[in-house]
């Protein structure tokens, strides 16, 4: 099947998806403050929760080239636990405190957690409350990021979802304009604002901004288009706004942005003729990219544990451009809609693991022995030991993937560790 | 409740995921949400083990909470065994599961499993990662150490001691216990036990076989120490050998409680680099120490007694061991710092104008902002802190260590400072620095590289920074002032126009005179 039947078909209703229940291993929603905060770049995220929260974000992030991130966390303590303190008077004089100290900071996300969650602290309301105080200087906002709600990527999906409400109204009249959704590295953010001008679409805006006073306009003439596979629910705040999706393939691989583009371009009535013209040379810059990679990837088996969602338009990309073999697609969560156009492409015998059990799954990849594992940091060396070759997956939420001229570092990122076995002797 | 930016330590389940680990035949189920799962990259990345840590989690979720966790933990726990088939097993929540109190110990007695479980209460609102070492590592003792069994040792076997303390993720356990174990067996004394870095539940249960214990890290190893004196009559050596005036005095303790003798070769070179004259010039160097108790008292004992430095600031993220931090401090003359707020300890650096500072990785990447030299002696870790080579803290092949990873930073400063000197001369041609390429500004997005696990892209080189601080775009340097500057010898340079500009800043002073330079010289000099 093509990608352009595949975008109009929305249906996959035969393919056979196995769910697993069992230990996952993959990180909270918190763990995507850490791409967010780079994003946006006036905002600061305040995780409300308690030193394993700190702990994780802090090991995600790794660096501290900033002696002050735009990051921290407000650690519960025993005293507001047991009732000492009031919290939400706590919160409010944490809050206070760092805004005094960070006049820089526009936007402020009260971002809740296991720990906040299960004691019913509600960040809503402490936003709302500070929202007044803080009136015209600071924009603040809750969403969760907990464990017991959100997987890694999620993170991201509350965090749109919960801007969506304050995205200014598009007018009625307005013409009828673009929004691109889901963090994009700035790079590629740029390439596709060129391409899209070339394609001959001008009101093309992107979601989330770059800082707080550029947050995009919507309304009934807004068509969005996801740029990320995991944005459930900022998918359909926007559309309670009147937003209209456009179904598409992710741009992925030179076959996933081609299919992403044109699903764009249709939908404002560009003429194929035109779309055509325009993408004929990135496309195929981004063919000669991924050439090179193909011939040392092509006939290798991958295997994908669960982690960002970005698993199926991954393995779509690894079998079709590169010829890759696949030897099981996981998945934390599977957004059957957003995915449709990329299961369309994926062979219908392919089995698709949603939810986790990864001692289970270990089991299944020692018995694979895929040529390449794709997986969390936590599992990556000791499968190394084992003798599997492992890309890390956080690493493809950190690399700039997406796009024409991307499409060969995604493909050298798969092949780099099998290079590097290559060249050892040791 | 408490804004954290950076954490020096993690809750009290990380310390006993070091604790269980370092072990080898326990398995740990703990009750947390799937997040925590992020703990297995501290073992698996930043100590490069080729093991999963033996823990599992129950990653319990919302839908989970209306019906039943405790359920839950349950068949995870029995998944458990059944895979693993652990000698003991330890049960325990993290802050999530604390609050939906489930009882992991009670949950688990009523399985009946043909091994000992042993329930770790861990308070994770009030408690920190080296408290949940020591308690779980004083739990597992407690549980398993029992009296020998059968016959008496033979009269005249030669002593025996239990290395107490090194867990995962330490700042070179795997290493100080190469290097102790040598020094006891030339002593004549044997090493009964190590624990917990790689015992097994039969290794603890011979730990009261030993004459005594040698406890190496007291943040870990102190509150079963003290168990095992009383339960066993095993004392417990109090010096931590770091240095070696620390390392003579734990061979005289040890000789002491062992009834052997006390003389032992000392294979160390320290002493004597520390005598040459090409060190005179660390007379004096201002330092300033932080890290975990023991590394940080042992530190400043070695930086002031055997190189020569002045302390500067002291201080501890360890409040257990407060007491010990404050009481060393009076004797320095400095003001304690007992604190694990980093940007605390940011400002107390650099109110306190060191020339070295040696910290944890936190201390670092302060150290490398404000352009100061460091060396690593205290965890929390990175994946640095895990050299390929042999590399101790304690015993005398560790004193050595101390000399060459305190010394060279200041060292390379130094020929920085001569390339600095040179490089006006016409031959200079941007002769390459072996501290590096040009410095690169700090990328926009963390690369994947720096993620948590490898050496974080270097801000700037440290020394160049030091040497040539921007000024502060306020300030102004009149002209007389910048000639007098550049009188002033080339290796207190750049110091002299920090102090300059801080001196300016606080007084007020936008335009800098001859004036203005002396007299902060004057304020300064101490
Ligand atoms: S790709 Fe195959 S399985 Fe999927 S919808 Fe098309 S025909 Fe059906
Ligand atoms: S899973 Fe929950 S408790 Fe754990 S780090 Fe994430 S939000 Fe915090």
């Amino acid at each position: 099947m093509s990608i352009e039947d595949a975008v109009a078909d929305t249906g996959c209703q035969d393919r056979q998806i196995r769910h697993e229940r069992g230990q996952r291993a993959v990180f909270c929603g918190l763990t995507s403050i850490v791409w967010l905060h780079r994003k946006i770049q006036d905002a600061f995220f305040l995780v409300v929760g308690s030193r394993t929260c700190a702990h994780l974000i802090q090991s995600a992030a790794g660096v501290m080239i900033f002696a002050e991130p735009r990051f921290g966390t407000a650690i519960i303590e025993e005293r507001d636990l047991a009732g000492l303190a009031d919290l939400n008077e706590e919160l409010d004089r944490v809050v206070n405190r760092l805004l005094e100290r960070r006049p820089d900071i526009k936007m402020l996300f009260l971002v809740a957690s296991c720990p906040s969650e299960v004691i019913k602290l509600d960040l809503d309301r402490a936003a709302q409350r500070l929202s007044a105080d803080f009136a015209g200087r600071v924009g603040i906002f809750s969403y969760s990021g907990s464990g017991l709600d959100t997987t890694f990527t999620q993170g991201e999906d509350t965090c749109l979802a919960a801007l969506v409400p304050v995205l200014p109204e598009a007018k009625r009249e307005a013409a009828r304009s673009l929004m691109v959704v889901g963090t994009l590295a700035d790079v590629v953010e740029d390439q596709f604002a060129r391409l899209f001008r070339e394609i001959g679409l001008e009101n093309v805006h992107f979601f989330p901004p770059r800082d707080s006073q550029h947050l995009p306009p919507v309304g009934e003439n807004t068509h969005f288009l996801l740029a990320q596979p995991f944005l459930t629910e900022t998918a359909r705040t926007l559309q309670r706004r009147g937003a209209r999706h456009i179904p598409a393939p992710f741009p992925l691989g030179e076959e996933g942005t081609t299919g992403w583009l044109r699903a764009a371009a249709r939908t404002f009535g560009i003429p194929d003729e035109r779309f055509e013209a325009v993408v004929a040379a990135p496309r195929d810059r981004a063919r000669r990219a991924l050439s090179a990679h193909k011939a040392k990837l092509e006939g290798k088996s991958i295997f994908f544990f669960p982690d960002s969602q970005l698993e199926v338009p991954l393995a779509r990309f690894a079998s079709r451009e590169l010829d890759m073999k696949l030897a099981e697609v996981g998945t934390p969560y599977l957004h059957r809609q957003h995915l449709a156009a990329e299961l369309d492409l994926l062979h219908k015998d392919l089995i698709i693991y949603e939810g986790q059990d990864v001692e289970n799954q270990l089991d299944r990849c020692r018995e694979a022995r895929p040529d390449l594992t794709v997986c969390g940091l936590g599992l990556a060396n000791p499968l190394e030991a084992e003798g599997l070759a492992t890309k890390w997956s956080i690493e493809l939420l950190f690399t700039p993937i997406q796009g024409y001229d991307q499409a060969g570092d995604l493909a050298e990122l798969f092949a780099r560790p099998l290079n590097r076995r290559a060249r050892l002797e040791v | 409740m408490q804004l954290t930016v950076w954490t020096y330590e993690g809750p009290p389940h990380i310390g006993a995921m070091r604790v269980a680990t370092a072990m080898t035949g326990v398995h740990y189920v703990l009750h947390a949400p799937q997040g925590d799962t992020y703990a297995d990259l501290l073992f698996t990345m930043i100590e490069r083990r080729d093991k999963r840590p033996p823990v599992t989690y129950t990653t319990f979720q919302a839908r989970d909470l209306g019906t039943d966790t405790a359920e839950l933990f349950q068949s995870a726990l029995a998944d458990a065994y059944e895979r693993f088939k652990p000698q003991a097993m330890l049960v325990g929540s993290s802050c999530t599961a604390e609050l939906i109190q489930d009882d992991p110990g009670g949950l688990a007695d009523a399985l009946h499993l043909p091994v000992p479980v042993i329930p770790l209460e861990l308070p994770a609102y009030q408690k920190k990662e080296n408290w949940g070492a020591a308690e779980t590592f004083y739990r597992i003792v407690r549980t398993l150490a029992s009296p020998r069994q059968g016959q008496e040792r033979p009269k005249n076997e030669r002593p025996l001691a239990n290395l107490l303390g090194p867990t995962a993720l330490g700042f070179r356990h795997r290493d100080d216990i190469i290097e102790i174990t040598r020094l006891l067996e030339s002593m004549g004394i044997g090493v009964n036990v190590v624990a917990p870095l790689g015992a097994s539940p039969a290794d603890i249960q011979r730990i009261p076989d030993a004459d005594f214990n040698v406890v190496l890290y007291p943040e870990h190893a102190l509150s079963a120490a003290q168990w095992l004196e009383r339960a066993f009559k095993q004392p417990y050596t109090k010096t931590v050998p770091i240095g070696v005036n620390a390392t003579r005095a734990f061979i005289a303790e040890v000789a002491q409680i062992a009834g052997v003798s006390a003389d032992v070769p000392e294979r160390t070179r320290l002493p004597w680099y520390s005598r040459s004259v090409d060190s005179t010039y660390l007379t004096g160097k201002r330092v300033f120490i932080f890290g975990d108790a023991t590394h940080a008292l042992a530190a400043a004992r070695v930086a002031s007694k055997e190189l020569g430095f002045q302390v500067v600031g002291l201080g501890t993220y360890s409040r257990e061991f407060a007491r010990e931090i404050r009481a060393a401090a009076a004797e320095y003359g400095v003001e304690p710092l007992i604190t694990d707020d980093y940007l605390e300890v940011e400002a107390a650096v650099r109110d306190s104008n060191p020339e070295l500072v040696l910290g944890t990785q936190m201390e670092r990447h302060i150290a490398k902002r404000l352009g100061i030299p460091c060396a690593v002696i205290s965890a929390p870790v990175h994946v640095q802190d895990f050299p390929a080579r042999y590399s101790p803290q304690m015993g005398f092949e560790g004193a050595n260590v101390l000399f060459d990873t305190w010394v060279h930073p200041l060292m390379m400063g130094l020929e920085e400072h001569l390339l600095r000197m040179f490089r006006e001369d016409f031959e200079f041609q941007e002769a390459p620095s072996h501290l590096g390429a040009a410095p690169q500004a700090a990328k926009e997005a963390p690369a994947p590289r720096e993620l948590a696990v490898a050496a974080p892209a270097e801000v700037a080189p440290a020394h160049q920074a030091a040497e040539t601080p921007a000024t502060p775009s306020a300030l102004v340097w009149l002209a007389d002032a910048e000639a007098e500057l550049r009188k002033i010898p080339f290796f207190v340079r750049g110091k002299a126009k920090r102090n300059t500009e801080r001196y300016a800043a606080e007084k007020g002073i936008s335009n800098i005179t001859v004036e203005t330079l002396y007299d902060a010289k004057a304020h300064f000099s101490r």
